[in-house]
């Protein structure tokens, strides 16, 4: 017989951006024990972890152990002992030969253990051992940790209760409703069966399925008639912070929008997290749309609630605004020495000055110097200080409305591009080169007092810092001398060619020994680089190009099982035949592009292989064999390290 | 329309009903009310607590000369503690901004995670902002560790910006038009102390003489925080008396830094030298309330 199975974790509200994890974290531990199960389904809700299965069997299937007993020369009293304690006759044993001789055994049936201890035993292990990225303890010092408090804890198979007990909260078959949702339910618990249970929240003002919650703030939003300037990561933040959303529109004074769209969209997503509304032309409306966690407003408090509040958040920001142009960006440089840019490294103006010179180092315009000399100014800003998450935006648009040129103030803008491998890049040289300047003098600094990112620990995003550089310079095509900038430190190198490898692997796609053989030659000048892997991933497919690539990795094994350390060459110890024709086919190959030469080169290299013994008798003849094949190599060098190339062969 | 000390006075007498000691605000110069020692020192240690008081918080840099309508050098927060937290203290919380007329089936509150840290104190706790309509109103916290020690017993903390709440029920937009009481505004109570400590904390404060101060209550407590592991007496111990001192400190950091008199340098160096009182004195107390027992 089968029977559903209901789990729901009531807690206290989870942070919206820790759910969805944690409910695949719950259904990996609950696959962990194994039993069959149809038709499982997480779902969540802020105040719920839920695990839904339609089918768990009543009792596992039985299963046989085999009992090892003495051998069969043992004393009688021995095997009479043995079957005793199985509770069996001697005549019920068998007899089996083993490895070390013939023993007693006994196939022993083992009943199937009723799901529902299994569960009820099992059910509190996991539902601890759920990983969120920050755990907190309720009930004292030596309680159980989780992501908030327990504070019920539904379990039903079939109809019976899982009995069980975490931090005090006894497993039943009560939920409860949204905590206000249009009628007070606080304190009584609902009835839950596996059946009724998804249709019991519903009337209580809980939407279950995250999907059909996005679903509800998709289309009620749709039906307000409003042009929402698309937002997925606050959509899913607000599926994740609601049981039951509910969209509304608010206004705002429309001489608010003598502000930058910049600073009034970060108040009201970041802030507030609306949805910002756009007009037919694209620009910003005076408009929000706000997403309730209960039914409906039907008198408009919430709404006027909400854009009251909205309100006072603009007229701080335009208090600032207006405070802020008081003083002009150039005048403000000198204050950074007053900004800790890091403990060890100084202060922003410190930061500056080194920034400055790296432009000018790095052969920038003069646009681009001036933007570096004014590209951090913003963090004195009260507008900054309030909203960070606007550093560089700010700057540039106050550098804007005090006459810097375009070229000026776009570089500041755009200087902490690219925030992610997602974001552009600086639009404008200067841009780049000041966001290239300012992220190498971070690494370059960061590094010189160990604070290299260590595992996950990177708390000065020195990752996305290096990948950003890498990601200017090949998009850019820039000519940048990235080893001479870095080179003389060797822990900042490598982690660069790490981050370069990133970067064409999972950012561009390249497959993984395409780039390692093409980093292997060299990766100081990047967008070369680039030029070389598109190359390579040209040639890859021909049917010259991975034999060659197998014959190369050959070589080089050669190479290092003969422990080749250079060696004259000299062409009158070559054979006649296949040798000689490699030789004339290397020759040849000297000044052409590889594209050209490998289709000539590769039967050479087959026939050379086949007929002819690296390994000759006479030193010399080897030696000089070597020396050739080493010179075959080094003739691609430049291009690639075939050898690295992964093939079938 | 309820008044601001009406609304302060239901909230009394709703956490009152409900086991809490009301207590009057510290008479020391905190940037908030969690660094009482009716919070501070309180949460340690095994013995449940609660208490609940109006604490004026000052913070000078956030003085605005009175010109801004929603930021205070010194704004009132209430602060509830409830030591250990009742399985139900969200439906408690609730309850009190009933208590004060807000039909929570009427409006939207959402508990959007905020996760407080006061690294002067050693503190930190897991918890939320809750935001009435957009508007927060509370910071919710589950103290996890005090003075570098893992609590315990896990207390509930809510800290209610008061001044929020009364702008929101009596529908103001800015907080000096808010109704104190009858005929008086916050603006009447409030203004002039807004106007003259922003004067003093940017303009006029005395530097050096704010240091020499720092340095004396720094000594003062650092003194008697030496004397404790050696005292005969542990019992009778002047730690209150210590913690006051380290108070004064943060007080005159917080002004030395808003009057722009420290350096970048000097900042991190500073913090660590109240913070190292602080968890001294948490510390001590936490031994000697334990060894009393």
């Amino acid at each position: 017989m089968s029977l559903p199975f209901l789990l729901e974790i009531g807690t206290e509200e989870i942070p919206d951006w820790m759910i969805p994890a944690a409910l695949e974290s719950l259904g990996a531990l609950f696959a962990g024990l194994n039993i069959p199960a149809s038709d499982v389904k997480p779902d969540a809700t802020p105040r719920r972890l839920v695990l839904r299965a339609r089918e768990l069997p009543e009792r596992l299937a039985d299963t046989e152990e085999r009992v090892m007993g003495p051998p069969r020369a043992a004393n009688p009293k021995a095997v009479e002992g043995f079957a005793r304690k199985l509770g069996v006759r001697p005549e019920d044993l068998a007899v089996e030969s083993t490895g070390k001789g013939e023993y007693y055994t006994y196939l022993r049936k083992v009943e199937g253990r009723r799901v529902i201890d299994i569960l009820a035993e099992a059910l509190p292990g996991i539902i601890l051992k759920i990983t969120f990225p920050k755990t907190m303890y309720w009930t004292g010092k030596t309680g159980p940790r989780f992501i908030r408090p327990i504070r019920w804890i539904v379990a039903l198979l079939g109809d019976d209760v899982i009995p069980f007990e975490i931090a005090g909260v006894r497993s039943s078959s009560l939920t409860f409703g949204h905590r206000r949702g249009g009628r007070a339910l606080a304190g009584a618990g609902l009835e839950s069966r596996w059946d009724t249970y998804e249709q019991t929240l519903r009337e209580n003002f809980v939407i279950l399925s995250a999907a059909e919650r996005r679903r509800k703030i998709e289309d009620e939003i749709a039906a307000l008639h409003v042009r929402l300037k698309p937002d997925p990561s606050l959509l899913e933040t607000l599926v994740y912070l609601t049981e039951y959303p509910s969209p509304i529109v608010g206004e705002f004074d429309p001489q608010f929008l003598e502000l930058p769209e910049e600073v009034l969209i970060t108040v009201m997503r970041h802030h507030q997290k609306y949805f910002s509304v756009e007009d037919e032309s694209g620009h910003l409306a005076p408009r929000f749309v706000a997403v309730m966690n209960t039914s409906a407003d039907p008198e408009g408090l919430v709404r006027r609630g909400n854009e009251r509040v909205l309100r006072a958040r603009f007229n701080d920001a335009r208090f600032f605004w207006q405070a802020d142009q008081r003083k002009k960006l150039a005048d403000r440089v000198e204050d950074l020495a007053h900004v800790t840019f890091q403990a060890k490294l100084g202060s922003y103006l410190e930061k500056t000055g080194r920034v400055v010179a790296l432009v000018k180092e790095l052969g920038g315009s003069e646009h681009a110097q001036r933007a570096a000399r004014l590209a951090k100014a913003d963090l004195t800003t009260e507008l900054v200080k309030e909203f960070t998450e606007l550093q560089g935006v700010v700057g540039g648009l106050y550098a804007r409305a005090q006459g810097e040129p375009d070229e000026v103030w776009q570089a500041i803008y755009d200087h902490y591009k690219p925030e992610s491998m997602e974001d552009s890049i600086p639009r404008h040289s200067a841009g780049r080169m000041v966001s290239l300047a300012d992220k190498l003098d971070t690494l370059r600094g960061c590094f010189s007092v160990g604070m290299a990112p260590t595992g996950s620990r990177d708390p000065f995003a020195l990752r996305r810092a290096a990948q950003g550089v890498v990601k200017i310079i090949v998009e850019g095509r820039m000519f940048i001398p990235l080893h001479s900038l870095i080179g003389g430190d060797p822990q900042l190198t490598e982690f660069f060619e790490e981050r370069v490898k990133f970067y064409f692997r999972d950012v561009r796609g390249f497959p993984y020994d395409e780039v390692n053989a093409a980093i292997a030659a060299g990766w100081s000048d990047l967008p070369e680089l680039e030029a070389r892997l598109l190359r390579l991933k040209k040639i890859r497919p021909s049917p010259d190009f991975e034999p060659l690539a197998a014959s190369f990795k050959r070589i080089k094994n050669i190479l290092r099982q003969a422990g080749f350390a250079g060696g004259a060459f000299s062409p009158t110890l070559l054979e006649p035949g296949p040798e000689t024709e490699l030789f004339d086919e290397i020759n040849r190959a000297e000044g052409q592009p590889i594209e050209a030469a490998i289709g000539a080169l590769r039967p050479k290299v087959d026939l050379f292989f086949d007929k002819v013994l690296v390994n000759a008798p006479d030193p010399a003849v080897r030696a000089n064999r070597l020396a050739m094949l080493h010179g075959l190599l080094e003739r691609f060098k430049t291009f690639a390290d075939f050898s690295e190339i992964v093939t079938n062969s | 329309m309820e008044s601001f000390q009406e609304i302060i006075f239901k909230l009394k007498a709703y956490w009152a009903q409900r086991g809490c000691i009301i207590q009057e605000p510290y008479d020391v110069e905190v940037g908030a009310g969690t660094m009482c020692p009716e919070t501070f020192l309180r949460v340690l240690g095994p013995k449940p607590y609660r208490v609940a008081y109006v604490q004026p918080s000052r913070r000078p840099a956030d003085g605005r000369y009175g010109e801004n309508p929603n930021r205070l050098y010194k704004h009132s927060q209430l602060q509830v503690i409830l030591k250990p937290s009742p399985a139900d203290v969200i439906e408690q919380y609730l309850g009190s901004l009933e208590a004060v007329g807000i039909d929570l089936s009427q409006h939207d509150i959402k508990f959007e995670e905020d996760n407080w840290e006061a690294p002067t104190l050693g503190a930190w706790g897991i918890g939320w902002q809750v935001m009435l309509d957009g508007l927060e109103i509370t910071q919710f916290t589950y103290f996890q560790q005090c003075g570098g020690i893992d609590l315990d017993i896990v207390p509930a903390e809510l800290t209610y910006g008061l001044e929020r709440l009364t702008a929101f029920l009596q529908v103001k937009d800015s907080v000096y038009d808010i109704e104190w009481a009858p005929g008086f505004s916050y603006g009447d109570v409030r203004f002039q102390d807004e106007l003259q400590f922003s004067v003093y904390n940017f303009e006029m404060a005395a530097v050096d003489t704010l240091w020499k101060l720092f340095d004396l209550y720094e000594g003062e407590a650092a003194r008697l925080l030496a004397a404790y592991p050696k005292s005969a007496e542990k019992a009778r111990f002047p730690l209150l008396p210590a913690y006051d001192h380290v108070l004064k400190c943060s007080n005159l950091f917080n002004t030395l830094d808003s009057r722009g008199a420290i350096s970048v340098t000097e900042r991190v160096g500073v913090i660590q030298r109240v913070r190292k009182l602080a968890v001294g004195v948490a510390q001590a107390w936490a031994d000697q309330q334990g060894g009393a027992q």
